[in-house]
């Protein structure tokens, strides 16, 4: 491994501050330490923001939204009960992610920063327009049966393999940074970038700026009664989704009022289409209905190489997510979060 | 039965307990050290730079930036490369592989090791590694089937024909009133074990002592004898502990062998221990198969032909491990006319190897969905079929069976299971939440083959026991059945007795591979326990002043450290009182234990076994679970039932992996795997593996070895890959002929 300096600020002021070109924060270390043992990343400075009390805090808002701070363990954030009630489609995805070991260690913030798991990404002898700028995307021609179908273009066809963040999406959730300017929210919708002609332009941070609080509106809360999170994978568990949903609906007198939808694993970003949601508003829960919202949502959907069975496999899944999500939020977590398989019950 | 043994068996009080394994505290405790853990003072650390292309020729390194890194002690190119004696591009042995440790620039395939660097720490030496940036002259990469024409393998490995021929079987097939003609893929996979190759190698003058896992180490003590130009006597390897073998920790590597050679080279010990990426490559792997099955039936659904032809993809230099698949349709299905023919095609990858039922596991996969395919074809339960089938002696050779308790397993299974009243036809089963459901099966088979081995056994002057021999616990269990085999021979309670194991000093032990290791390493420590009583008994016999004195005719029966007169159980003795009479000193027994050949020309040896899979699978998603395994397996004498049911269902799960999970994802263009770690390279997690139930059935072999030992070491991976895929076919009723099975597979074939 490259060498590096190591610093652990106690405050972000300090963090911020000691800050330059080269740098890199970090929070679990469950995907930066990964990439700067295989040489992808090599930061010449880690600014380890393991020790900064003030970006722990999980709080409920008094409004009924509520605070993440940064560096709150996602298992944390998934067992904290008073979130997952509030809030129960985002517990579930943080569940469906990983395993216990890697979400008692992984943070929210770095959740949210976690780089795509496209092979040609993470191997720094293959081209990579991601990684290398210029370098030519390896994946288009390659091993690329898990890549995008959504938002992709010629110089990079990576997904985002964040499953807490396809919740997020859907809520609409608010991402506090601080940097070197000062505070600002980004919307989430805006925070990760879609690759266009510069894939290395992975998020709306800038220079210095780093992640502080994910915070989720008020009205977020209102669907706790029909949101559920669906992840299809090869794998029953501990493995990337192929094709991942969140689906939150409000129903009132037999008609969805309100819908929120957005899928995951298929873009670079959380894939929310508000015009898929719009068309649910008004109508019954039925499969046909469900059927009109997943095309909207797909619109523009097309193979970036052997993957066209995503789409077909999202159409489904966007289908079933809705169905579950009218069937209402199961009382406890299922053992298997965000399975079709989750007959049985846990312990949380 | 073996000459060496002399004493009949008897059944003594440890073999048949299922004894916890006796080193599972150490294990989970940390306490037990693997080869990693050692650091011998002053030890340097080496880390090899993997070839990131698959066919071409290195032309630079830049080994100023290397050597310029703090901590790097010295880069090794094939410029300076560190002296081997024996030529590396030769075979000396049996198994043995041509290895690259630096002898040109030629890259043969992608992980192959193009350089050493070794440092002071495994940072530098790491960055050292990664500094040197090599850069190639690439030429196109051969990957995959279609690379050039398919063409007859010059022979199978483990010295088997590439050919068999049993009767005609284009005229079995034209006879026939139904015909299969079916092709399956299966892919490659890497053992992946725990622990990845490790060894810290140590040097003093010409006497080397290594810690490395490793498989078969007397055996692997020649290897190294070979590639340093020292006696074997000069090398000492230590391999107490293996994270998992699997097969491909049974002979040195290149990695392994760089790593000594830097050692002597420098004069301090190195340690190498391999990345989990570094396993793709160099180290072994099962071959990618592409197999042709013709099955031909009468009007009695017996069938007149079967017909199984099995391409393998074998590396471009080496092509002596082509996958025996087709193997696997030999021996168990009582077809009149039988024929396998393996092929090869070769590409750019590192050597095959032996991987956990190499052949069996891949063969098996395929035969058994083809004979569930034919069973369709002809209307008929897929078990009914298979008994229609059942061969009484073996299959082309007329051989009889030593044992073969098949059908009790398939009964016993089918119960279990509760397999009677299932639909024939596919799709008939949906459970209470909608899941498609299916039932499948498959028959399990695995050779019942024995290696030669030694052992010693002493008994103390306290009475107690030590045996000795040069074993290998995988993670199988010889630390523990192994020494309830010598506690029985030996007449003593399993904590009266010292077994030492896993050291080349030791008697030879034998591989611990081919499902043979108990069979033969037992066979060697049974012999040597008998052979110390025997002695004992002598001693006693001749002592005017022991009660035993004079019974020496009629034999002795040993039992909780007291010798017996075999007809007369009231005159006995403690041992410890005979060797004290006898002037105290300690009685050695020796032992060895190997087939003879005349054994293995008259019987048929095989463990068998019936695997029952129920599958669920989502009817819009296609997401897939087993949800239930029962496999009933007949492997003779079981000397531990804990243990043995613990492997064979480690064999099952990896069933479930090769059906549904396994793959290694092989870039086309460039021939690199492109999966090369365990988020990628999917194994089962604990979700995947639901109600797993494991029946062994009694069996009596007195002809398979003297303790009627088979073995259960590989026998569960066969049988399960095709009960797996042929629930997916009965939920479904689509037939995928590819593994790993896909949600894309079962979503695209609507």
């Amino acid at each position: 491994m490259k060498r590096f300096d190591y610093m652990r600020p106690l405050s972000v002021a300090d963090a911020v501050s000691a800050y330059k070109p080269g740098a890199a924060y970090l929070g679990g270390g469950t995907n930066l330490l990964d990439l700067m043992k295989i040489g992808v990343m090599q930061p010449e400075t880690l600014i380890d923001l393991g020790r900064i009390a003030e970006l722990e805090a999980i709080e409920m808002l008094p409004d009924g939204g509520a605070r993440i701070g940064a560096l709150v363990k996602n298992s944390d954030l998934a067992y904290d009960r008073a979130f997952a009630a509030a809030f129960p489609m985002v517990a579930e995805a943080i569940l469906a992610g990983a395993s216990g070991q890697l979400r008692n260690a992984a943070t929210v913030g770095g959740n949210l920063m976690q780089k795509t798991r496209c092979t040609y990404f993470q191997d720094p002898h293959s081209p990579c327009n991601r990684r290398e700028p210029g370098t030519g995307c390896a994946a288009r021609e390659g091993d690329n049966a898990n890549l995008a179908v959504l938002g992709w273009s010629d110089a990079c066809i990576a997904t985002n393999p964040s499953d807490m963040c396809v919740p997020l999406a859907a809520l609409g959730a608010v991402i506090e940074v601080q940097g070197p300017a000062g505070k600002r929210d980004i919307p989430i919708a805006n925070f990760h970038f879609l690759p266009g002609d510069q894939p290395e332009n992975e998020t709306a941070l800038q220079p210095g700026e780093l992640v502080v609080a994910i915070r989720l509106p008020a009205e977020a809360a209102a669907f706790a009664r029909n949101a559920r999170y669906l992840k299809v994978r090869e794998r029953t568990s501990f493995a990337f989704a192929l094709v991942s949903v969140a689906a939150a609906l409000q129903i009132e007198g037999g008609r969805i009022t309100e819908a929120r939808l957005a899928l995951g694993a298929v873009a670079a970003k959380p894939w929310r289409v508000t015009a898929a949601e719009e068309l649910l508003a008004g109508q019954a829960p039925t499969a046909e209905a469900f059927a009109r919202a997943a095309d909207a949502l797909l619109q523009g959907a097309r193979p970036s190489g052997e993957n066209g069975y995503k789409i077909e496999l999202a159409r489904r899944a966007i289908v079933r997510a809705l169905q579950m999500s009218a069937a209402g939020t199961p009382k406890r977590m299922p053992a298997l979060p965000a399975s079709s398989f989750a007959e049985e019950v846990s312990h949380v | 039965m073996s000459e060496t043994v002399t004493m009949p068996m008897r059944f003594g009080s440890n073999s048949g307990q299922s004894v916890t394994r006796r080193d599972g505290i150490a294990k989970v405790t940390g306490r037990a050290t693997y080869a990693a853990d050692n650091h011998p003072d002053g030890m340097l650390y080496a880390v090899y730079v993997p070839a990131t292309i698959a066919r071409g020729r290195v032309t630079h390194l830049d080994t100023a930036a290397a050597e310029a890194h703090p901590g790097v002690v010295e880069v090794f190119t094939p410029k300076n490369r560190p002296p081997v004696v024996g030529d590396p591009d030769k075979k000396p042995f049996m198994f043995a592989i041509p290895i690259e440790v630096l002898q040109d620039d030629t890259v043969r395939y992608a992980m192959q090791p193009i350089a050493l660097v070794v440092g002071e720490t495994l940072e530098a030496a790491t960055e050292g590694a990664r500094l040197l940036n090599p850069q190639y002259e690439i030429e196109p990469a051969r990957t995959g089937f279609d690379a050039e024409p398919a063409r007859r393998a010059a022979s199978g490995p483990f010295g088997r024909p590439a050919e068999v021929v049993h009767g005609d079987t284009e005229a079995g097939l034209s006879r026939a009133k139904q015909t299969l003609d079916v092709t399956y893929d299966t892919p490659a996979q890497y053992h992946n074990a725990m622990e990845p190759h490790a060894i810290v190698a140590k040097w003093d003058g010409d006497r080397l002592e290594i810690d490395t896992p490793n498989q078969a180490i007397v055996l692997s003590r020649g290897f190294y004898a070979y590639y340093f130009g020292i006696p074997a006597e000069n090398i000492l390897i230590r391999s107490p502990y293996l994270g998992g073998g699997f097969g491909s920790k049974a002979v040195p590597y290149s990695p392994l062998v760089l790593a000594i050679a830097a050692a002597r080279k420098l004069d301090r010990p190195v340690k190498l221990a391999m990345t989990r990426a570094q396993m793709f490559g160099p180290v072994g792997h099962r071959g990618a198969t592409r197999q042709r099955l013709r099955i031909g039936i009468d009007g009695d659904a017996q069938m007149t032909a079967l017909d199984h032809v099995s391409t393998a993809i074998v590396d471009s230099f080496d092509s002596s491990f082509p996958e025996p698949a087709a193997n696997a349709s030999q021996g168990l299905y009582n077809a009149s006319s039988l024929h396998s023919l393996m092929m090869i095609v070769h590409n750019d990858i590192g050597v095959p190897g032996a991987m956990r039922a190499p052949g069996e596991a891949s063969g098996s996969a395929a035969l058994e969905c083809a004979i569930d395919e034919m069973a369709e074809k002809a209307g008929i339960d897929p078990l009914e079929f298979r008994l229609k089938n059942y061969a009484d002696v073996e299959p082309g050779t007329g051989k009889p069976y030593s044992s073969k308790a098949l059908r009790e397993c398939y009964a016993e299974g089918a119960k279990r299971f509760g397999w009677a009243g299932r639909p024939i036809a596919p799709r008939q089963m949906v459970d209470d939440k909608g899941f498609l459901t299916g039932w499948g099966m498959g028959t399990a088979l695995f050779g019942a083959p024995m290696f030669a081995a030694q052992a010693r056994a002493i008994l103390r002057p306290d009475g107690t026991g030590l045996v000795e021999t040069a074993a290998a616990d995988m993670g199988q269990g010889a630390w523990t059945a192994l020494a309830q085999i010598a506690a029985d021979s030996l007449g003593l309670p399993l904590d009266k007795v010292e077994f030492r194991s896993g050291s080349s000093d030791l008697p030879d032990g034998g591989v611990a591979g081919g499902s043979g290791h108990t069979a033969t390493a037992g066979g060697a420590l049974h012999a040597a326990g008998t052979d110390a009583i025997r002695r004992l008994g002598e001693i006693a016999a001749a002592d005017p002043q022991s009660p035993l004195f004079g019974t020496g005719n009629q034999g002795f029966v040993a039992r909780d450290g007291r010798l017996y007169a075999a007809r007369d159980e009231s005159r006995s003795e403690a041992y410890a009182d005979i060797i004290a009479r006898a002037g105290g000193q300690e009685i050695e027994g020796k032992g060895s234990a190997a087939r003879p050949p005349e054994d293995a020309e008259r019987h048929a040896m095989y463990s068998h076994g019936a695997v029952f899979a129920e599958v669920k699978i989502d009817p819009v998603l296609f997401q897939m679970r087993v949800t239930r395994l029962v496999g009933a397996f007949a492997a003779g004498r079981i000397i531990n039932p804990k243990l043995a049911e613990s492997q064979l269902m480690g064999g099952m799960i990896w069933g479930i992996s090769f059906a549904l999970h396994e793959e290694a994802r092989f870039d086309k263009r460039t021939g690199r795997i492109m999966n090369t770690d365990l988020a990628g390279y999917h194994i089962p997690v604990n979700a995947d593996v639901q109600r797993l139930e494991v029946i062994t059935v009694h069996e009596d072999d007195p002809y398979v070895n003297p303790l009627g030992i088979k073995g259960v070491g590989e026998i569960g991976v066969t049988g399960t890959v095709g009960a797996i895929a042929n629930a997916i076919w009965h939920a479904t009723g689509r037939r995928v002929r590819r593994f790993p099975i896909r949600i894309e597979d079962l979503l695209l074939q609507q």
